[in-house]
């Protein structure tokens, strides 16, 4: 363990745009430069199939492969010693999930780094689980050769009192296919920036994303797309549901099409679900197109209360009313989880579902 | 053998300026068995009378009261009402995304019966029971009610009727919107849980195109919120040569 240096970028005062949503009283002092970050790679690989090796290496070995200004990010880049490398064998066809497991025992705040490399025409899952009790702010880093397929899927499990600061951001190859399941259930302040670009046409990107805050949570996504090059497609699908006082969730949906991006295909959606009074649900689509020549652009934001009409006709059909909620909420997020075709994972997704709805007073 | 009884019944719905009453004494009692079918003119009250046995929120009771084989319906939750032997096959059926046909139905006949139908028979039920409705058996598969089309709603909510087996059945509009095969299909179906469970049922309509596939034993002259006038098959025919300006109420 090596102490993070300390850093001289502005430190956010929650007045800037990216962090006005944010409550930095509550990060644990992941943003104050004054403030020490443990230089640690806690994350746990599970059975490594082949055509996968997973090593830790010094990070000047293995510098970031994107630019940011996200001041957390970026003492998570200064700090870190080492780097947790995944890689993944061109042509590999990996079946089985890749499983890293993070399990957290202390608030002590921690920075980790972690840099996937699918090569060319590789098929492959990771599945990333956050878990415990902690202070976490990480980068991950996907860099998809051409014609690779990535499939991405991180569970925020966090116990109630862990901060949570994410970037993961995917640069996609000519012909490649990224596609991301962020699922933020735990926790009491997450916020997880997946951003995309492109490196070549013919790529594309499928980003979905499920929350559930209840008491006291607050979940944020700022999802952030750059269509730099040519004939990219994306797909951005986020859902959320809120229940309780002073639940907030926030979605940020930056979609840029520069003025090379001919012929991009992009489509945002936000949904967010109110099951009580007290609970905020932010939600900014935002999209800015720099060339008319593109086969689609659009978003759809929507935040509305439990529709008590569903309700009603399952009861009248004998259904108990918390089995007719749990259905109708399964429901809501049913076109996500399916998505994920890992039966073990939509499971448990599903029952934690169940379990944050069970405090639910509608 | 069942009855439900309805007696004095008074139902009002909150509107912006207040309370507003809707239903203003309405008496009805159907035993297993009978056809009652309620006519009359559009905003009479007959879905408000339809939603209030099945115990839909909206509507607040005032009073009177409505029983089944004696016990108060009006003290049961919406899911106890139908778990007693109500079923309400819908106006207008809700869309609940995310949620397969077969899954709702597998769920709502473990409530009714009390325990999961056995797998074995549960599917070849369900199929055999879509077969005569004519519905394709794609239809499990599907989210509930969403994208159906009106007709494809109604076979639904007669599907439904058939698996649940219930003692009295309310029908709102169920012919409204079906073409003239799916009319006699639905019927059918209707007639067949009728002599299979000895139904009772409360049909809603305005057309007296379905009261010749079911026969109705009683017509029911609904106007102003509650029943004006009572009477025999004729009296359908008469209603639909004239109208309803005879009960014109102020
Ligand atoms: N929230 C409300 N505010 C005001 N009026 C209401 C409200 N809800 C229902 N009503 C009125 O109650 C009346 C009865 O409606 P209901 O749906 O029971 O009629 P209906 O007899 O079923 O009509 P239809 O033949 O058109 O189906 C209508 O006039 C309707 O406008
Ligand atoms: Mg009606």
């Amino acid at each position: 363990m090596s102490l993070a240096t300390t850093t001289n970028y502005m430190v956010p005062t929650g007045r800037e745009e990216p962090w006005r949503f944010t409550p930095l009283n509550r990060l644990a002092g992941l943003h104050e430069t004054s403030v020490e970050l443990h230089d640690r790679i806690s994350l746990e690989p599970s059975d490594i199939p082949a055509g996968v090796v997973i090593t830790v290496e010094d990070a000047e070995a293995f510098p970031p492969l994107s630019t940011t200004d996200d001041h957390i990010v970026r003492r998570v880049r200064d700090g870190v010693s080492k780097v947790l490398l995944v890689s993944i064998e061109k042509n590999a066809e990996i079946a089985l999930p890749i499983f890293l497991i993070r399990t957290m025992v202390d608030m002590t705040p921690e920075i980790s780094r972690v840099q996937v490399n699918a090569g060319i025409n590789s098929h492959a899952t990771i599945v990333i689980e956050n878990i415990g009790e902690g202070v976490l702010a990480e980068e991950i880093e996907f860099n998809l050769a051409p014609g690779a397929n990535l499939r991405f899927v991180t569970l925020q499990e966090w116990s109630a009192r862990a901060v949570h600061v994410a970037r993961h951001h995917a640069i996609i190859g000519k012909d490649a296919t990224f596609t991301s399941y962020v699922v933020s259930i735990g926790g009491s302040v997450v916020r997880i920036s997946p951003t995309v670009e492109y490196t070549g046409p013919g790529s594309s990107a499928e980003l979905f994303g499920l929350y559930f805050a209840t008491d006291g949570q607050h979940l944020e996504h700022r999802v952030h797309v750059e269509h730099g090059v040519p004939g990219a497609r994306s797909r951005v699908n986020y859902k959320g549901a809120l229940n309780g006082n002073s639940a907030h969730t926030v979605w940020i949906g930056d979609v840029f099409i520069k003025a090379a991006a001919q012929g991009t295909d992009t489509y945002e959606l936000n949904r967010n679900l109110l099951l009580s009074h007290g609970a905020r649900a932010d939600s900014v689509p935002n999209l800015e197109i720099e060339t008319g020549d593109i086969v689609g652009a659009g978003h759809a934001s929507t935040t509305g209360r439990f529709d008590d009409e569903q309700l009603f006709y399952l009861m009248s059909r004998g259904i108990p009313s918390e089995q007719a909620r749990r259905l109708v909420i399964r429901g809501f997020f049913s076109d996500i989880v399916s998505k994920l075709k890992i039966e073990a994972i939509e499971e448990r997704i599903m029952n934690r579902i169940d379990s944050e709805l069970s405090v639910v007073k509608i | 053998m069942s009855t439900l009884e309805i007696k004095g019944l008074h139902v009002s719905v909150i509107t912006e300026e207040g309370a507003k009453e809707i239903l203003r004494g309405v008496d009805l009692t159907i035993n297993s068995g009978e056809t009652h079918a309620i006519m009359g003119p559009n905003g009479s009250g007959k879905s408000t009378l339809a939603y209030s046995i099945a115990g839909h929120p909206k509507y607040t009771i005032t009073s009177g009261s409505v029983t089944l084989d004696g016990v108060d319906v009006l003290e049961m939750t919406v899911d106890e009402r139908a778990k007693a032997g109500l079923f309400l096959a819908m106006q207008y059926p809700v869309e609940v995304p995310g949620v397969s046909v077969s899954n709702f139905l597998r769920t709502a006949v473990t409530a009714i019966r009390g325990e999961a139908p056995k797998v074995r028979t549960w599917v070849g039920e369900v199929k055999e029971a879509m077969t005569a409705l004519s519905m394709d058996p794609a239809f499990s598969e599907r989210n509930v009610n969403e994208g159906f089309s009106g007709g494809e709603k109604k076979r639904h909510e007669i599907l439904q009727m058939e698996l649940l087996k219930p003692k009295i059945a309310i029908l709102d509009e169920t012919d409204s919107g079906l073409d003239v095969d799916a009319l006699r299909i639905v019927s059918e179906g209707v007639n067949r849980v009728k002599e299979n469970q000895d139904l009772g049922i409360m049909l809603i309509t305005h057309y007296t195109r379905i009261l010749r596939y079911i026969k109705p034993d009683f017509v029911h002259v609904f106007a102003g919120g509650r029943i004006v006038e009572e009477g025999g098959p004729e009296l359908a025919t008469k209603l639909e040569e004239n109208g309803y300006a005879e009960y014109a109420t102020a």
